[in-house]
């Protein structure tokens, strides 16, 4: 079924777009990432102009990450205080990647930041993640380690303590600040939720247990991708509603299914695939810059 | 009674014009909305044309005059059919028909990606003033051996030629490959098409096209042109518009977007947050069941 889409102007086949967002919907609930880094590029694949197919995806990822993060209030598996912290630096740091982001466009190439910022922070996140939760997979296997708590890292030692109940955390406000000021200016950039940075980040910086990580991620993901959606709207008016609509009906399902999911899966292992994934578009994305394209030449609309 | 003279006066003022120099792409006739007659229709001074010639004439319709987008809009075609008016017997050497259906030109930009440092970015480019977003061309023989380059680059009826002025200065040496890959891109989008031989002539009298136009419309006027040549010579030129326009929901929803944009921003908002409490709260009424 064909299904014309008044802002992007393409005709595109409705049920490939509901499969889309039903992927990504899944992704999103098991992992906890918002799914921006694959929606965008898929969108791109199908033929939605790249400014539509980025401001489009942040309002799909709104409705995902509100539905995911619904199902982990019931399983308490969200910290609300460390989501606040994350969200005030995230705000703070979107609002410096738009000025950014801006810089680079008046510069040209912003293609090509976004395309280079992807490979090396999909590449880097990738490789640790996958590195890691191998060897907690093998130390699990053996039965005999017992992991502690949580461990203390050079972050912990900073001023302003804060008590985050649910994370199980006693720690200065300033690293989850930072965290989520600095995955605020990459996502402005590279126009996704961040949850694939953030996730990694509250792990691996902050010691935020697996459990409490999804939840927490979904829950400042939700605010970052509103205000990307809001801003997107209202200034360059490249937010399809209909595309919306389309990838949500997919979206909302797969990340209810997602969640169900996650919650039989073992934390390693549900780590592990996610790396994969990572790793998975971070090659493609690298071949794509290194490898003679087929067309050397594109067209854009307008000019300067 | 005064107005109808200085019409028609006009009309024929325009016709004299028009056969002097022929068409220059963006004349002031295609701007009209809908001509009460197509201005070329009247017949060309005879100082232009050879006199045998001067008898022939297009008379055109169209299956369609405008195009609505919907939702459920796809692909659609639009069938051009005519005949060939005239008052003296068939005259001589072989008679053909070139039909050209083309969107609103927008501005735009052609990147050349280049090596450096190990990876492809874009390094050059040149600007095209306008170009139409959409471009057909179908004839009752291959183009080559229809139409003469010089009434060509009258009417810029082929595709190179219906590429309008670069914009600006031209910073590359060589602008024809990134006029070439345009139309190879566009052309493989299914925007830019030649159908040789889509044209059918039947009598030298009759003649019908079926055009289609692509599922990524954009709106405007669309400009249809019927030529009649004969031996490579343009001798007759009828234009007709095809105004596309979005309908319905579709077009709520478009100027909401521009008009409202905050409005339209915070509304994508609710229809996200809603979707996804509703679908959470719909699994879990399905588990507990």
């Amino acid at each position: 079924m064909q299904i014309f889409l008044p802002i992007a102007e393409v005709s595109v086949n409705a049920f490939t777009l509901v499969g889309l967002g039903g992927l990504v919907g899944l992704m999103s609930g098991l992992f906890g990432v918002g799914g921006g880094f694959l929606i965008t590029p898929l969108l791109f694949f199908i033929g939605i102009p790249p400014a539509i197919a980025v401001a489009t995806g942040a309002n799909q990822v709104v409705a995902s990450s509100v539905s995911g993060v619904l199902a982990h209030v019931k399983r308490k598996t969200v910290d609300f205080r460390m989501g606040g912290v994350l969200l005030a630096g995230g705000l703070i740091g979107s609002w410096l990647g738009v000025w950014v982001f801006n810089l680079l466009q008046s510069a040209g190439q912003v293609d090509l930041v976004v395309q280079l910022c992807y490979v090396v922070f999909l590449g880097l996140i990738g490789m640790m993640m996958l590195q890691e939760s191998i060897r907690a997979l093998r130390r699990s296997k053996n039965a005999t380690y017992r992991r502690r708590l949580h461990q203390h890292m050079w972050v912990h030692r900073w001023p302003v303590k804060m008590k985050f109940r649910a994370s199980g955390l006693y720690i200065s406000v300033f690293p989850p600040l930072l965290v989520g000021l600095a995955v605020g200016v990459l996502a402005a950039i590279m126009g996704v939720g961040g949850g694939f940075i953030m996730v990694p980040a509250m792990i691996y910086l902050l010691g935020v247990p697996t459990k409490v990580v999804v939840g927490t991620s979904l829950f400042q993901i939700i605010f970052v991708t509103a205000f990307t959606t809001v801003m997107h709207a209202v200034s360059y008016n490249t937010v399809d509603i209909m595309l919306a609509l389309l990838l949500i009906v997919g979206g909302v399902v797969g990340a209810q299914v997602g969640t169900t999911l996650g919650a039989r899966l073992r934390a390693e292992q549900l780590r592990i695939l996610l790396a994969l994934l990572v790793l998975l578009v971070c090659g493609k994305l690298a071949l794509d810059l290194v490898l003679r394209p087929d067309e050397l030449y594109s067209i854009t609309s307008g000019i300067e | 009674m005064r107005r109808i003279a200085a019409f028609l006066l006009a009309l024929s003022f325009c016709g004299a014009t028009n056969a002097q120099s022929p068409d220059t792409g963006t004349g002031q006739t295609e701007g009209e909305a809908v001509p009460v007659y197509p201005v070329t229709v009247f017949p060309p001074s005879p100082e232009s044309e050879d006199k045998e010639q001067r008898g022939e004439r297009v008379v055109a319709g169209l299956s369609q005059d405008s195009v609505g987008i919907t939702a459920r809009y796809d692909r659609m075609d639009i069938l051009i059919y005519g005949a060939i008016k005239r008052e003296a017997p068939i005259p001589s050497g072989s008679l053909d028909v070139i039909v050209t259906v083309e969107a609103p030109s927008r501005p735009l930009t052609i990147w050349r990606k280049e090596r450096k440092a190990g990876i492809w970015i874009n390094s050059e480019k040149v600007e095209i003033g306008a170009a139409p977003g959409f471009y057909a061309v179908a004839s009752s023989a291959p183009l080559d051996e229809i139409l003469q380059p010089d009434w060509d680059r009258r009417y810029r009826i082929s595709l190179p030629l219906a590429l309008r002025a670069y914009a600006g200065q031209i910073a590359v040496k060589d602008a024809v490959p990134f006029t070439e890959a345009l139309i190879r891109i566009r052309e493989s989008n299914g925007l830019y098409r030649l159908d040789e031989g889509a044209v059918k002539l039947v009598d030298q009298t009759l003649f019908r096209a079926d055009v289609r136009l692509p599922a990524n419309l954009i709106e405007g006027d669309y400009k249809t042109r019927i030529f009649l040549l004969r031996d490579g010579k343009v001798i007759d030129v009828y234009r007709a518009p095809i105004e596309v326009r979005k309908v319905g929901l579709e077009r709520w929803l478009y100027r909401l977007a521009f008009d409202q944009p905050l409005v339209y921003g915070l509304m994508s908002l609710a229809v996200a947050v809603f979707a996804g409490w509703g679908a959470s709260a719909a699994f879990r009424k399905l588990r507990r069941v």
